[in-house]
């Protein structure tokens, strides 16, 4: 199964604000980007020289913030009663 | 203290959290229990399994009214190779009666029922609210701040219990931060099955389950283990690596958990199933020396917040709901000497240490450096006893003597006998 379609079953209430935020200029200072490999949702993609955050598809692991080469990520919950909902947990 | 102050704020509505404001609430406390998510359990993930003893010592006899799936009867172990799987298993008549060992959970359904015991015995349940700091009187803590308007909150003492990404922790100087060796990141997926089909394909009475932990191929190498874990209704699979090793291999674990799906042991266990749901959460496998400071002047830290997991044992949900009852017990010792000084919750700590929370952790101590170090436990090891297995059963006229040597010539091409003896002398002194 592919991961969009696993992501797709999923209840989420994005807020119009991101709470994942690399430093760019530690985005552009790294080489690995292992962001781009680990993070569960795919939520990072190195695209036209840029990392693209797609929020909107977080699980709230927090796996960024920990494995971040740079622990670059500022790294927040979503507000209160934004982001993913569980329905099994 | 403020006149409007409660007698306690609990961060976060998982089992640590919940046993704590439902014990205070119980002794006529004035609880306030904060939860971030739209309802108790929305964010909160597990890979299934709780335990009766600790949950008992919260509500007993909890199970009888609960929403738990199934109660654990049988335990397997499986190390897998690429296309077979050595096992090991123990399935027990006195598993499968009452009062029961553990049982399988999914935590949306479990955590929502424990918060709303939580509110009958009259704390207050606070959802879609995130506490985003906490609020200082010189070296005390004195409350929180939500993200609501108006959204300070003043109490005696405040339990933090908001998980393995305890932000509020780390503000308060309790620990710094967490290292990429110290977690490991788990995705899982909830497949839904017939009741009929999960009682036959794992030879189970009605309401009985099994827990299987999967280690070897399925985590390619890497420093993991996987589990299929069976609920009433549906499997939760799932599949769980250091971050670290996640970091340096470049694998996904979207294809780790689809490898493990498709592995000839474990694909027709899944046939037909449809996936449900899928989830990912950090594993605080730091063990003893990763154990942050447990509390301060009004403060203090349960569950995973506080690192309480014993990774070998894949125990968690004991020990989050034995420290949160322990932290309450400490609140109701401070309150009775009128004292919430870090001095009087040290209690706290002492409590956790003369029980098995903290005896586990530090006889343990050395799991989190042996596993790290050791990574080839997790590849070459399942790989030779694969491989001797297979020479020792498969009967092709050969005899035994020379498929002894055979294998023997196997082992010690891969490692010599010093790595061996290296690594039974690692185990031992980690196990002893």
């Amino acid at each position: 199964m592919k991961l969009e379609d696993k992501l797709y079953l999923l209840k989420f209430k994005p807020d119009e604000k991101t709470h994942l935020q690399p430093k760019e200029e530690d985005c552009q200072r790294c080489t690995e980007r292992p962001c781009t490999t680990f993070c569960p949702a795919q939520v990072y993609k190195w695209e036209e020289g840029k990392l693209v955050v797609s929020f909107e598809n977080c699980l709230e692991c927090g796996s960024c913030r920990i494995g971040c080469t740079f622990v670059s990520v500022d790294w927040r919950y979503p507000r209160g009663g934004f982001g993913v909902s569980f329905r099994f947990g | 203290m403020r006149e409007d102050a409660f007698d306690a704020i609990v961060v976060g509505a998982g089992p640590a959290g919940t046993a704590a404001a439902y014990l205070l609430a119980q002794a006529g406390w004035q609880v306030v229990l904060v939860e971030r998510g739209d309802y108790p359990g929305a964010k909160n993930v597990m890979g299934g399994i709780l335990y009766r003893k600790a949950m008992e010592e919260v509500i007993p006899s909890f199970w009888e009214e609960a929403p738990v799936e199934r109660h654990i009867s049988e335990q397997r172990l499986w190390v897998l190779s690429s296309d077979s799987a050595f096992s090991l298993g123990y399935k027990s008549d006195q598993l499968a009666k009452g009062p029961y060992n553990a049982f399988t959970v999914l935590r949306a359904k479990f955590d929502s029922w424990f918060a709303k015991r939580a509110e009958e015995a009259g704390a207050i349940l606070v959802s879609q609210t995130v506490v985003e700091d906490l609020i200082f009187d010189q070296d005390q803590v004195i409350g929180v701040r939500t993200g609501r308007e108006e959204g300070d909150l003043f109490a005696q003492v405040v339990i933090l219990a908001d998980g393995v990404n305890s932000l509020l922790a780390q503000q308060a100087g309790l620990h710094p931060e967490i290292l990429p060796y110290q977690v490991a990141l788990a995705v899982k997926e909830i497949i839904s099955l017939p009741k009929e089909k999960i009682e036959d394909r794992f030879n189970l009475e009605e309401g009985e389950g099994t827990a299987i932990e999967i280690v070897g191929e399925n985590t390619k190498g890497q420093v993991g283990t996987g589990f299929i874990y069976t609920n009433r209704e549906s499997l939760s699979v799932g599949v769980g690596v250091l971050l670290q090793d996640l970091v340096k291999s470049r694998l996904t674990p979207q294809d780790l958990i689809e490898g493990m799906k498709t592995h000839p042991l474990i694909r027709r266990l899944l046939a037909g199933g449809e996936t449900e749901e899928y989830s990912a959460h950090l594993i605080p496998e730091g063990g003893w020396v990763a154990i942050p400071q447990l509390y301060r002047g009004g403060l203090m830290v349960a569950g995973d917040a506080g690192m309480l997991v014993n990774s070998l044992h894949r125990e968690g949900s004991n020990m989050a709901l034995t420290s949160g009852r322990l932290a309450a017990g400490a609140a109701l010792r401070a309150k009775e000497v009128g004292d919430f000084s870090a001095a009087s919750l040290s209690s706290y700590r002492t409590a956790l240490e003369q029980s098995f929370v903290l005896q586990d952790l530090k006889r343990y101590r050395r799991v989190s450096g042996l596993l790290s170090g050791h990574p080839h436990l997790f590849s070459l090891y399942p790989q030779m006893a694969n491989e001797a297995a297979h020479e020792i059963l498969v009967v092709d006229g050969r005899p035994k003597a020379e498929k002894v040597q055979l294998i023997k010539g196997m082992v010690f091409q891969k490692l010599s006998r010093w790595e061996i003896l290296k690594d039974l002398y690692h185990l031992w002194r980690t196990f002893r």
